[in-house]
This record gives C-alpha cells, structure tokens and sequence, in this order.
C-alpha cells in the first residue's frame, strides 16, 4: 500500500547536509490559566455582596394636645441644635436669649466635641438635645444629626419643630454665615 | 501468550475544555453582577452607623426623592388591594384595582392616580412623576395613604420604611413625619448605606468593649 510519510523521523532520506528543523509542539499548557481562571471566578463570588441597606430606627413622640402634658427638660440640661443651610449647624444652650448672644454656630465636625462638651457637664438625666431642622436643611443632615446622637451615645433627644423666630436667626446667620461658619 | 498489550497513556489531559469553561463561568459572573439595579426613582440615601438590616417584608416604604418628591412601596398584593379599594370608595378615584396591584409604586396626586396607573410601566420614572402632594399642610395627601394604608394593616405589623434622598429638602421629610404621627405611626425606620463607627468615639469604645448595642 502506498503511504506518505508524514513523520519525520525518515532523516536518512534527505540529504547529509540538510538541517533538521526541531518540530515544536502547538500545545500549551493550559493548567496555570485554569488556575487563574478558577481564582478569579472564586474572587468575585466571594466579593458580591449583595449591596444590603441598613435600617436606623426612630420613634417618634405623640403629640401632646395639652402644653401641661408635655415633656418638661430642666433649662441647664437642655442643648438645641438648628440645622441650616448648606451643612451648617447652630447651636445654644438652654433657652435662646432674646439678644440672641448664646446663639453659635458650628459645623458637622465640631458638633460631636460640643456634643461631649455638653455631656460631660451635665447630669445624665437632666441632659436632652434638641433638633430642629430649618427649611432649608436636608434630609442628609437630619440622618448626620441623628447618626451623631448614636454615636455619641445621647439617650435623650428629640426632633422638634423649628419656631419662627429661630428660623429667622438660622436664615440671617446663614447668609452672613459662610464666612462666619468657616473661620 | 495471549496477553493483551495495554496502550501507554499518556498523563496530560487537554486542559482546553476546562478552560474554556472556566472563562465562561468568569465571563456570565462578570456580566451578570449588577452594582446596584436600576431603580425607577433614583435615590442616594444617607450614611449611618445603624447595624441592623432593613426588613423585606411586610414593607411600606415612602421614598423621598431629590427634588422632595414623596412615592410609596408596597409589597403585599392584598394589602394594595384593601388600600386601593379604601382610596377609592373614600375618594371616588376610580383606580383600576388590578393596575393599582401591579404597579411597583405610588406617586400622584388623588386626582392623577387613575392616569398614573394607566401609565405603561416603564414610562413610569421618576422625573417625570408628580409625587404625592404634601407640602400643603392643609392637603397633605399622605396622611390620607398613611390611613387607608394602616386600616390595611390592621393587626398585622408595618415595617414603615423612609428612603430619602441625600438632597431632599427637610420640610418634605417633616410632612411625611406628621403624616405618621397623625395616624399613630410612631415607629419607623429610616434606610441607610452602613458606614463604620468613628474611632474613639463612645459608640466606639462600647462596641470595642463588647456591649450589645441598643437599636
């Protein structure tokens, strides 16, 4: 039967003189790709978390028809934080004075040093921190202010309607405020 | 005499086909993994430190959108249904019930709710939508939700939920808030991505000390 020779190893057919190319194989070894294709599968199954939200709890307070029912706070325990504008926080101490001279600002970073300030000087049961978000307050600084009373560890605090007056004070200090605020 | 001869087999294996699978695989995890699935009303909501898991079930979620917008969520079929036949016999809307079932959430006026639910479902996106009225404290249209919405769930549990958005605007928040209020809704939770406990903080050190935290 006629066959072609396809191996090579028929050398003795060519010539003395003719070099014999080294046949390479085609095959690589494809182990270290699986490897790394097996790490890489692992690495992302491993990594997708599934993105889950958290949740902060709120209660709220009833609301009391009668101003006699309401909660009373003795005035040295009491700290009011007004939320502004454009993150900006003020703050003052027991009841606003009608000049307004215990009105301060402040800002989300040196609220929590007031915050301990305040509590640190304080009998626990007496201390209650007031919140009032103004108008133009966001919904991220009532969450900010609120994850501060956490952090702080402040048992007692309340979210509280912002009355005119402080509005008023919050508006003029945060348009005279940025400069204020920042220095 | 006899003996068979056994082929010498050789040990490598042609790893082509357990790499092709392998890549395969790589490739479905990579294409399939989604950051975060598009959602209708696009909402960043705040960080905290809570630790605990929103619920999934038994929700009422009121999402709060950028622009101040107010939508609700509801997941339980009958529970939408008791809602919208509450809506519409003390409103005289006309919503389609089935329409009203289907719909993933609520965001109109009462006099656009039947033309909200006529809406295709993917022309339904947040822009555009009006939201529910409740800056009008005269017209707040969510405490008329809140009620049909809690005699749904009469002697069932609601896990109120509060999605907000970053920029809403606190007096949108507040109206949802009195909404609550006015139908004895005194718990709710408030959704947050988890952020980490500053250190040295009070939290921190009761953590580290291995007090349980209140929630």
């Amino acid at each position: 039967m006629a066959e072609m020779d396809t191996s090579s190893s028929g050398g003795h057919k060519k010539g003395p003189g003719v070099k014999k190319g080294k046949k390479l194989s085609t095959r690589v070894d494809l182990t270290p790709m699986v490897d790394l294709g097996f790490l890489l599968i692992t690495f992302f199954i491993f990594t997708t978390t599934m993105s889950q939200p958290t949740a902060m709890k709120l209660f709220l307070p009833k609301d009391a028809d009668n101003p006699e029912d309401q909660n009373k706070a003795k005035e040295s325990g009491v700290i009011t934080l007004l939320l502004g504008k454009d993150n900006n926080v003020f703050y003052y101490e027991g009841q606003l004075a009608p000049d307004g001279s215990n009105f301060k600002s402040s800002n989300f970073k040196d609220i929590r040093g007031i915050l301990l300030d305040k509590k640190a000087r304080t009998n626990e049961k007496d201390l209650v921190v007031v919140l009032k978000p103004s108008s133009e307050s966001t919904y991220k600084n009532v969450v900010d202010i609120l994850d501060e009373m956490t952090i702080n560890v402040l048992k007692r605090y309340a979210l509280v309607d912002i009355s005119p007056v402080e509005e008023q004070l919050v508006k003029l200090s945060d348009a005279a405020g940025g400069a204020s605020a920042s220095n | 005499m006899g003996r068979a001869k056994l082929p010498r087999k050789s040990t490598n294996i042609d790893m082509t086909a357990m790499c092709d699978v392998a890549f395969l695989l790589l490739s479905f995890f990579i294409l399939t993994t989604k950051f975060k699935p598009a959602e209708a009303i696009a909402v960043t909501t705040p960080n905290s430190v809570a630790a605990k898991v929103a619920p999934d079930k038994d929700i009422v979620m009121i999402t709060i959108d950028k622009d101040g917008k107010v939508f609700i969520t509801m997941d339980e079929e009958q529970k939408k249904e008791a809602v919208c036949n509450a809506l519409n016999t003390q409103m005289n809307l006309n919503m389609d019930v089935a329409a009203f079932k289907k719909a993933g959430f609520f965001g109109a006026p009462f006099g656009l709710m039947a033309s909200f639910l006529a809406l295709p479902e993917d022309q339904r996106k947040g822009e555009k939508l009006p939201g529910i009225p409740v800056l009008d404290s005269t017209d707040n249209q969510m405490v008329t939700w809140m009620r049909a919405i809690t005699d749904a769930y009469l002697g069932t549990k609601i896990n109120l939920l509060v999605k907000g958005d970053n920029a809403a605007k606190y007096p949108a928040f507040k109206a949802v808030i009195d909404a609550f209020k006015k139908t004895d809704q005194l718990k709710f939770q408030m959704i947050t991505n988890p952020e980490s406990v500053p250190t040295g903080t009070e939290l921190w050190k009761k953590t580290m000390s291995g007090e349980k935290r209140e929630e």
